[in-house]
């Protein structure tokens, strides 16, 4: 509802500019820079700036128009400033390359920056070599689509490429987002969306989320990144459909979730993470439909999560399915697929008729002595393993999928 | 050299056991790729197989033969052939007819079905491996002067390779947790053909895993190539330096 409220918004602030006047801006037009024509237009106008490229040592927009790049003029800081700046609500910013804003260790300069305005919206755009890409603060209903972000600086000059902080119903769709430190970042946002995004080869998490509730993300692919994806502090979060993919590394996790609540995350894909999903103090989360492949370790579940149920997904190829540090674990395994599982059907539905413990002895193993991880995929090892699973003594319990399915889940 | 060694491959593809042994190989590979649409899983079933049937079907058969083809030898002996070129001309025509089994029955059954990076080096360890054993098989049966001692040398060879030392490895690694160990399971890996083998099969298979490792050695060791040169190199070493030992008693030897 809210979405379509705001789309109809959109809408309508489509119909006020046309209604507008037209400034154009280039080289021999009436106006030489976009600043010159900011400064003239009224509520309402249209201000179009023909193909070529244009100094904006921060140009700020403080009035409702609309701003329109014909074969995407370039907007240069020249590495002095911020490029943009908008500061007025029902603002459209469409089609420009934006590059070159500064570096700095006390303010964060930014391509395009939004400040204290509702009814955005951020399309479009390329921002190239800018410190921090789009930014985002105490706003609302913005929309943020199509517009590649794409950072050129080493790790410690480098800053985020959407980001935002305290604000709502925002919708962050359709950009590729690669060479920041983290690719979108969140920090009280609330009722958000993120689809359709690519967030790859950043220095460190390409989706980090904070103190950031009610919102979803989904179809999007996180490839490569430092760190993969943090989801900390968070309640009521849908994760749906994502590719995880590729986050290498030690401590580094396709999907990290530290203390997140009630959430759900459904048929997502991870592959060749180091760790696929990593869970610190999580509590009611749902993980159903997901693929876990060729990850080193598919689940890490540590002790301190509770209530937490795993149904119907694929575990293939992984070193280790799923590992955990304590005895006891207040989670439910159930209808999962393992490829590792060596039971028996007698009664033909499809479910193993003896449970699967996905913990392995030479997983408790490698926990205490790394330096082990020579020894996988020995006959030694193979044989320890299989010991265990006939009579279970080292490995934990409670950690036990009791009807796991026999066939891969298809989707 | 190379004419015994030709006579002495003529010779083994005469018999039924290595027929027997290709046959094994070919019916476990493609019965294991027709079992499981999934190919990693069936490289790895592969691999299993690579690191303990290989092995030992190269220490045994060589021991063997070259027991078998005593005569043989003393009969060139008596020739005006160098004692070197004699050993060598046997372990080319030895290899070779190993080898030859083991495309047969592995390399080209993974390269119809699975032909990828890991289905390389699996050739490539199973290759190695099979060399490597035959080197074995020749200082095992140097060293001997009966066959019984001789096979019973190259089993212990083998159960020693293939299962007692990961064992002990495991229990060095229980022992001496406390300490730094990266480097001293670099080397211990080194010390056993097998587990040159399985690095190099593992650094293609569970590289997701491997890089979670924190060491700085282990990284350089995993994350470059730094890893697959170490293993092959020393795999090569398995191969030319039992060999070389052989020829020195076998020079001396009185047969």
């Amino acid at each position: 509802m809210k979405i379509l409220a705001s789309s109809l918004c959109l809408l309508l602030l489509l119909q006020v500019s046309v209604m507008g006047e037209t400034l154009i801006v280039g080289p021999g037009k009436t106006y030489s820079s976009l600043r010159a024509a900011v400064a003239i237009a009224d509520k309402g106008d249209t201000v179009l700036v023909l193909k070529g490229t244009y100094v904006s040592l921060n140009t700020i927009i403080d009035k409702e128009i609309t701003v329109l790049g014909k074969g995407y003029p370039t907007l240069d800081a020249q590495q002095k400033e911020e490029v943009v700046t908008i500061t007025a609500n029902n603002v459209k910013l469409d089609g420009f390359i934006i590059r070159n804003s500064k570096s700095g260790d006390m303010r964060d300069f930014a391509g395009i920056r939004l400040h204290r305005v509702h009814n955005v919206t951020v399309s479009n755009n390329r921002l190239i070599n800018t410190f921090f890409g789009i930014y985002l603060s105490d706003s609302k209903n913005i929309r943020v689509s199509g517009n590649t972000v794409k950072g050129s600086r080493e790790a410690i000059n480098s800053g985020n490429g959407i980001h935002s902080w305290k604000c709502s119903r925002v919708t962050i769709s359709n950009n590729s987002i690669s060479g920041h430190r983290d690719g979108i970042y969140f920090e009280f946002v609330n009722n958000s969306l993120i689809k359709g995004n690519t967030s790859a080869n950043n220095h460190r998490y390409g989706l980090h989320f904070m103190f950031s509730d009610d919102d979803t993300y989904r179809n999007n692919t996180f490839k490569n990144n430092g760190s993969g994806v943090a989801v900390m502090y968070s309640k009521r979060i849908t994760m749906l459909h994502n590719v995880f993919q590729e986050n290498w590394g030690s401590s580094i996790y396709g999907l990290l979730l530290k203390d997140i609540t009630s959430s759900q995350i459904n048929g997502n894909r991870f592959v060749r993470n180091t760790t696929g999903v990593y869970m610190e103090g999580c509590e009611n989360i749902s993980v159903h439909q997901n693929d876990f492949s060729n990850n080193g370790w598919g689940l890490r579940v540590l002790a301190n999560c509770v209530n937490s149920t795993f149904e119907k997904n694929n575990f293939k190829s992984n070193s280790f399915d799923v590992t955990t540090n304590g005895s006891l674990s207040l989670n439910r395994f159930k209808d999962n697929y393992w490829d590792k599982y060596e039971g028996y059907d007698l009664n033909k539905d499809g479910k193993g008729d003896i449970p699967y413990r996905p913990v392995s002895l030479y997983a408790q193993i490698i926990e205490q002595i790394p330096q082990s991880v020579m020894l996988m995929r020995s006959f030694i090892v193979s044989l320890l393993d299989k010991v265990e699973r006939a009579i279970p003594s080292l490995t934990p319990e409670s950690v036990k999928d009791e009807f796991p399915s026999m066939k891969q889940w298809t989707r | 050299m190379w004419k015994i060694a030709k006579y002495i491959i003529f010779d083994i593809i005469k018999s039924k056991v290595l027929i027997a042994y290709t046959a094994l190989l070919a019916l476990i590979s493609v019965s294991i790729f027709m079992m499981d649409t999934d190919v990693t899983k069936g490289l790895v079933s592969i691999s299993t197989v690579v690191m303990i049937i290989v092995p030992l079907v190269s220490v045994v058969f060589a021991t063997t033969y070259i027991f078998n083809a005593s005569e043989f030898t003393e009969l060139l002996v008596s020739q005006p052939i160098s004692r070197k070129d004699i050993l060598l001309g046997k372990y080319v025509g030895i290899g070779a007819s190993i080898l030859g089994a083991f495309i047969l029955g592995v390399c080209v059954p993974v390269s119809l079905f699975a032909f990828s990076v890991t289905a390389l080096v699996l050739m490539l360890v199973g290759c190695l491996l099979s060399l490597s054993f035959v080197s074995l098989a020749f200082l095992a049966a140097t060293m001997t002067s009966d066959k019984a001692k001789g096979i019973g040398l190259s089993l212990m060879i083998w159960f020693y390779c293939a299962i007692i030392f990961d064992g002990l490895v495991l229990l060095f690694l229980f022992s001496f947790n406390d300490y730094p160990l990266e480097k001293a399971m670099i080397i211990l890996t080194s010390l056993n053909p097998v587990d040159l083998g399985r690095v190099m099969i593992l650094l293609q298979l569970d590289i997701s895993a491997l890089m979670g490792y924190t060491g700085a050695l282990y990284q350089k060791f995993f994350g470059s190539g730094y890893g697959m040169l170490f293993a092959t190199v020393f795999q090569m070493v398995w191969i030319t330096v039992p060999l070389l030992l052989a020829l020195r008693i076998f020079k001396r030897k009185d047969l």
